[in-house]
């Protein structure tokens, strides 16, 4: 079992760093929460299952010390993306890679066993046990996962120093991962603005898909919330919510590695992810380039060419 | 007395101060004749604009924006156009993805001493514009 893999991987990391970030059962069997591991005896904690769906490599620019952190295969696009910005410096960070099947999105799976209480979950590697008040339900992962992973193109982590399993090679089609903006693209303006003002209408502006966002590094100084400069106010109508996702999408362009974080901690089930995604298609198209994949690249709006190839002038 | 007989519209202008803001002065003093529906903010340079500005002015009621800098290689701080470019281009390809018609944003490149394409460009972007109609409606 990978998770016996892991723990011994762990073991041997554990005295040459301060700390290891890795996952531990949470309340309930359903629930997973980071566990920061500083001891020998903090190992036994440890768990690697289909929930594991937090990208831990988000607490790696706040870390003054050497530290080691478990990614998933689209988690290491994380560590790579800070590598690339000069976030995070690569000798202070020991990544433990674990390849990873799919995950299971909590709500999904919340919706599915008509938000009953959990009682007993087990996990196999396509599918998981979840027994409550009425009885058993098995539910394969594929249908409780999150969008990321019906399109995954990473399922290994590309970059690790440590593999807790063998190398999973992705079966998915590399044109399916934007095939949901493409969808959105076929329609007309009107009928996508009648989509994004609906969603972006039920933002309560909790700011968890920031919170949550591993590039938003600016932390207390997000122009969000600020007052000098004061870009937007605490009023609560459509206009002010639309330019919070327009701030949070504009500061990823071309930085978001799709991680999916945000949406996974939307308390509203707005496609918070959408607009980035779109970015990130047109990034691919201009400059061929995606995010989090090579550690040398350089992000597209850091940089520029004299005589850019495909940006043409626009005629009035 | 506005080149369009409508009612005016509101387009917001941000304009480099090296190259665009002395073309709109020099189309001003040739007296070229102009609408009147656009109000130019002087920034200090095209790279100064950030692509939120163009989202705000849109937001808080702006019927469209126009961004004009110092053509690619000219620029006065050598490189802050081509920042530009890269950043307005994004904008420029996510606006109508969001539901907002590309057309009511435009960013063109007018140097110092062109006072007449400067006129061409506030004149089209501007009866554009009124093909297009208010964006807000009230």
């Amino acid at each position: 079992m990978s998770t016996q893999k892991l723990k011994e991987i762990i073991t041997k990391v554990l005295p040459d760093v301060e700390t290891v970030i890795c996952w531990q059962e949470g309340f309930d069997k359903l629930n997973v929460t980071p566990i920061f591991i500083t001891s020998p005896e903090q190992v036994e904690k440890v768990v690697w299952n289909a929930a594991c769906a937090q990208n831990l490599a988000s607490y790696l620019p706040s870390q003054k010390k050497k530290v080691a952190v478990v990614v998933k295969g689209c988690d290491s696009r994380t560590v790579i993306q800070y590598m690339q910005e000069g976030l995070i410096d690569k000798d202070n960070v020991v990544v433990i890679g674990m390849p990873c099947k799919g995950i299971i999105s909590k709500k999904k799976v919340q919706k599915a066993i008509n938000n009953e209480p959990v009682e007993e979950v087990t996990y196999t590697d396509d599918s998981i046990k979840v027994k409550t008040p009425s009885g058993e339900k098995t539910i394969a992962i594929k249908d409780v996962w999150p969008s990321k992973c019906a399109t995954c193109q990473y399922p290994t982590p590309i970059i690790a120093d440590h593999l807790a399993a063998d190398a999973i090679q992705s079966d998915k089609p590399a044109d399916s991962v934007y095939a949901d903006i493409a969808e959105l693209e076929a329609k007309t303006l009107e009928e996508r603005w009648a989509y994004f003002s609906s969603q972006f209408d039920k933002c309560i502006r909790c700011y968890a898909c920031r919170n949550a966002c591993p590039m938003c590094v600016c932390q207390d100084s997000c122009i969000a919330e600020t007052r000098d400069p004061h870009w937007i106010t605490q009023r609560m109508n459509f206009d002010e919510k639309l330019m919070f996702h327009m701030i949070h999408s504009l500061h990823l362009a071309g930085r978001c590695v799709e991680c999916g974080e945000c949406e996974r901690v939307c308390p509203m089930e707005i496609p918070v992810a959408k607009l980035k995604k779109k970015i990130n298609k047109e990034m691919k198209e201009l400059f061929d380039y995606t995010p989090g994949v090579n550690p040398e690249d350089k992000p597209p709006m850091f940089v520029f060419n004299v005589d850019e190839a495909k940006i043409k002038e626009h005629k009035l | 007395m506005s080149e369009v007989a409508a009612k005016e519209l509101r387009i917001v202008g941000f304009l480099c101060n090296w190259c665009s803001y002395g073309g709109a002065d020099t189309a001003g003093v040739g007296r070229f004749k102009q609408p009147t529906d656009l109000r130019i903010i002087r920034v200090p340079c095209s790279g100064r604009v950030d692509p939120m500005f163009v989202v705000r002015a849109l937001i808080t009621g702006a019927d469209g924006v126009l961004v004009s800098g110092c053509h690619p290689r000219d620029c006065h701080y050598t490189d802050g156009n081509f920042y530009a470019r890269r950043r307005l281009e994004m904008l420029k390809r996510l606006l109508p993805f969001l539901g907002i018609d590309d057309r009511r944003f435009h960013y063109t490149w007018v140097s110092a001493s062109e006072g007449a394409r400067w006129q061409q460009v506030v004149t089209d972007f501007t009866t554009r514009l009124h093909t297009l109609g208010p964006l807000h409606k009230k």
